[in-house]
């Protein structure tokens, strides 16, 4: 079965490439493409826009679409601008391409950070006024009027009582010249930025329509899965395959440089092969240590007292030693554990093997870097990439080293011309790597009866994420910032400050786990001014609006309007945190009650500012989300290495991950803002955590260092 | 191993490993991708389709004991309770990533179809073998009362 690549051919095949549903015309709704319509007779203003003679419009959109949704968002740019009709608007997935598609934020193709708005509004605002211009040119033409008479609405364009539709002038437009620069709307202009606009991704992911990697299947395709170093480090020394190779269906046993593969003709056949596989490892160059004993190594080295590969000095001021001599000092160690992001999809892919090329289908966060370590694995320049919907990412699919890609291209590699699936089970991602690094916090501050910090001083032990790997060089020499963000820059005024970093080194795998550096960062720091308060005597609110002077007024913002709408009146416990990550302000309070001891989150105010609200649903679902993913982390999530290095948890069974009952009621503000748009992706995350503790620490006096909170018992 | 049974009251007939979960020959063998894999120890809903009527992760139902039932899949789903789900998952914009959606809306269905007007209780407990990693559950829980309204009339 092919994979069909015309949008007319779409309902020809079971496996259908375009994912529109049909009834998105007859009801005017958006929607999208699993892959760009072969554009034979469409009119290409630009490298985003297509016209199509049915007057649909499609954007190519250079981000992967994970649930975060910049189908909807940087489709409603280019909307806006052209003036279209919501419903004649459809977003597809733009190829694999670095010089039209990269991220302007990384001068590569990809996304994280939160920046796929940020980076794109201008660009895909300018795109839509470009193709705009050019059919108001052809619209003044065709009607016999000068530009200045049309108007546009709703995707028609009028003059006296001549109108015509985006693709009844899409030829003409098309001999239209391209304008350099044109000008984009006033925002007081907006219609539909701004709006709740139907998500064009909503109708496909309620009929099962919604294709993703997994759902790709190729004539004659094998699926694969590999048996992976249990610890690592480790790698093969040797592998008996007899009893694999017996297994019906297996018809490849493979070692490649990431383990040992088993290929066969369907996924089960594939699993009970790697079931039946003998592997020898080599042990030598593994971690062996517990992560009980790096917790206690990584302690010592925020404390100061122990060894690390590297101290770094991340920022000075006045004196912190004689400051906390001076004081009353509170000192608190936090304790975050390392985490697998657990995407609903595990990482998945496609890869077809021809003469002197290579098509792969994965949802790639990283196309740039992926098709580069498909080619040069393989030795093929001629790489084409699908950038397929993924089920979540969170970071896992951000990889500095490609090394999924790199994966799927050994597996195909080994087995010659024609496509094979590589899939990995949950256990290979709970048990894979690329983890949240584990991370110890050491502080210890002053503060005086009138709210005033006198001295902070925060040491930080961790894992890098970008040194050692191929973004290093984006550091050019500097600290991994990725450990810190969050500490660094506090927000809070004190004229004694000191920030160290610990540079540790273990290898176990790290990765940007949603939030990067603020999933610990926000913890520690808006615990510890929490307690510090406390301490005081100070109002969590009104201590921390005190300390943030006049240079914060967006956390300032945030945190008052959160403040203004939490109801803290019942018999709970009651927490607050602001963190502002990735340029976006979030104040959360969170309504805690006492479960037999654990704590359960019943209600969490939240109050956002990220700049102009493109589409204010999609920002409150990112923050019902982002609070539900930090949440599910802090209450129960954590990957323990056992003594000599094996990992504990397998699959969600080890590793929970919160479920309906447990999700609070989130209501969410968003605060009004003329600035430009910042990333919604990761920012509802950090502040979840700190407020629950903080809320648990006043209700019970137990402050809550040590994360998860409410760990799996061994058994 | 020949083993018949209906996928959305079409007659199927496979001959595969009496081992292997429905889910893998749903997907693998007639390639109905809407149900999803997503742990395969029946932890997470993401594979869950109805089986005569039940809710039921197919990646924990050896296709073996398929033999002669009836399969509704994402793909089939029908009925006034299944649209009315449909309809209110749309209406609030439930999916994020969408993996999970298929589990989700499949255990819904199932939900209005035994209990007409669910509490949230009710909500938990059918919901909440159904892992959504967006956590996405203020919607699902909400669209959820939604449908049951509009199934009242
Ligand atoms: S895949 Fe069946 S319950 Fe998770
Ligand atoms: S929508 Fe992504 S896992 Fe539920």
């Amino acid at each position: 079965m092919n994979i069909q690549t015309s949008r007319r051919g779409f309902l020809t095949g079971l496996i259908v490439a375009v994912a529109l549903p049909r009834l998105a015309r007859a009801e005017g709704r958006a929607g999208y493409f699993n892959e760009l319509p072969a554009g034979d007779s469409e009119w290409a203003p630009n490298a985003f826009i297509r016209v199509a003679p049915d007057n649909t419009v499609t954007v190519l959109i250079k981000h992967i679409e994970f649930g975060q949704g910049p189908y909807t968002g940087l489709t409603t740019l280019v909307a806006e601008e052209m003036d279209a009709d919501w419903g004649q608007m459809r977003a597809a997935a733009a190829p694999a391409d670095a010089e039209k598609y990269a991220n302007l934020a990384f001068g590569m193709q990809g996304t994280g950070g939160s920046t796929a708005m940020a980076n794109s509004f201008m660009q895909m605002r300018k795109a839509g006024a470009a193709a705009r211009a050019m059919l108001v040119a052809a619209a003044a033409q065709k009607f016999g009027v000068s530009p200045d008479q049309i108007t546009i609405e709703k995707g028609v364009l009028r003059a006296g009582d001549q109108s015509a539709s985006f693709g009844e002038l899409a030829e003409a437009a098309a001999s239209q010249t391209a304008p350099e620069d044109p000008p984009v709307k006033d925002p007081a202009d907006f219609r539909l930025i701004g709006t709740d606009l139907p998500k064009v991704d909503t109708k496909a992911k309620t009929d099962g329509q919604a294709q993703f990697s997994l759902d790709v299947y190729r004539d004659g395709m094998l699926t694969a899965v590999v048996a992976h170093p249990p610890k690592f480090g480790a790698t093969v020394a040797g592998f008996d395959d007899s009893a694999a190779t017996q297994v019906a269906g297996v018809r490849k046993v493979v070692q490649i440089p990431q383990g040992v593969a088993v290929l066969a003709d369907n996924t089960f056949a594939a699993l009970k092969g790697r079931a039946a596989l003998k592997v020898d490892w080599d042990d030598s160059a593994a971690e062996t240590r517990s992560s009980e004993q790096m917790v206690q190594e990584w302690t010592a080295a925020a404390q100061a007292t122990g060894n690390s590969t590297k101290d770094w000095e991340i920022e000075a001021s006045g004196d912190v030693d004689q400051a906390l001599a001076d004081g009353d000092v509170l000192e608190a160690t936090y304790v975050f554990p390392y985490l697998a992001h657990t995407p609903m999809e595990p990482l998945d892919g496609v890869l077809e093997l021809r003469e002197g090329e290579a098509e792969v289908w994965m949802g790639s966060q990283m196309q740039t870097g992926d098709a580069a370590a498909v080619s040069q694995v393989l030795g093929i320049d001629n790489v084409r990439l699908h950038t397929m919907l993924a089920g979540g990412s969170f970071g896992r699919r951000a990889q500095q080293d490609s090394h999924f890609a790199a994966e799927l291209a050994a597996v195909a590699k080994a087995n010659g011309p024609g496509a094979v699936k590589l899939m990995w089970t949950r256990e290979d991602d709970i048990k894979g790597g690329y983890y949240r690094p584990l991370t110890v916090h050491n502080m210890k501050g002053a503060i005086g009866a009138d709210g005033k910090l006198t001295a902070w001083d925060h040491g930080i032990a961790s894992q890098p994420i970008f040194i050692g790997t191929p973004f290093e060089p984006m550091l050019q020499g500097g600290p991994d910032f990725s450990a810190f963000e969050g500490a660094s820059e506090l927000r809070y005024a004190t004229p004694n400050h000191r920030l160290r970093w610990s540079q540790m080194d273990s290898p176990v795998s790290t990765l940007w786990w949603r939030s990067v550096g603020h999933s610990h960062t926000g913890f520690a720091v808006e615990c510890f001014i929490d307690e510090l308060l406390e301490k005081a005597g100070q109002d969590p609110i009104e201590g921390r609006l005190a300390l943030l002077g006049d240079d914060h007024p967006r956390e300032k913002a945030v945190l008052q309007r959160a403040a203004e709408m939490a109801q803290m009146s019942g018999d709970y416990g009651y927490g607050v945190a602001v963190v502002k990550s990735f340029d976006t302000y979030v104040a959360q309070i969170a309504e805690v009650e006492d479960r037999g001891g654990v704590p359960h989150v019943r209600r969490v105010w939240c109050a956002v500012d990220c700049g102009i609200a493109v589409n204010p649903n999609v920002i409150r679902a990112q923050m019902e989300g982002g609070i539900g993913y930090g949440l599910s982390a802090v209450l129960y999530s954590e990957i323990t290495l056992e003594e000599g290095g094996l990992i504990r948890q397998a699959n969600w069974d080890g590793y929970p991950i919160m479920r309906i009952p447990q999700m609070p009621a989130v209501e969410v503000a968003i605060i009004p803002s003329a600035e430009p748009p910042t990333g919604v992706g990761e920012p509802g995350t950090p502040p979840i955590g700190p407020a629950v503790a903080n809320a648990w620490r006043r209700m019970t006096g137990t402050a809550l260092r040590r994360l998860p909170i409410i760990p799996v018992p061994v058994a | 191993m020949t083993i018949n049974f209906t996928v959305n009251g079409e007659d199927r007939s496979v001959d595969v490993d009496p081992d292997t979960p429905l889910l893998w020959v749903l997907r693998d063998e007639l390639k109905m991708t809407g149900t999803k894999f997503g742990c395969g120890i029946a932890q997470c809903g993401a594979c869950t389709v109805h089986l005569d009527g039940m809710p039921r992760r197919s990646c924990v139902t050896p296709i073996s004991m398929v033999d002669g039932s009836d399969v509704t899949t994402i793909e089939g789903v029908s009925g006034p309770e299944a649209e009315a789900v449909q309809a209110a998952w749309t209406a609030i914009d439930v999916p994020q990533c969408g993996y999970c959606q298929s589990g989700q809306i499949m255990s819904a269905t199932a939900l209005l179809q035994m209990v007409t007007n669910p509490t949230d209780e009710d909500i938990d407990n059918a919901m909440a073998g159904n892992i959504c990693r967006c956590a996405t559950y203020v919607r699902i829980r909400q669209a959820i009362h939604d449908a049951a309204k509009t199934l009242e009339g």
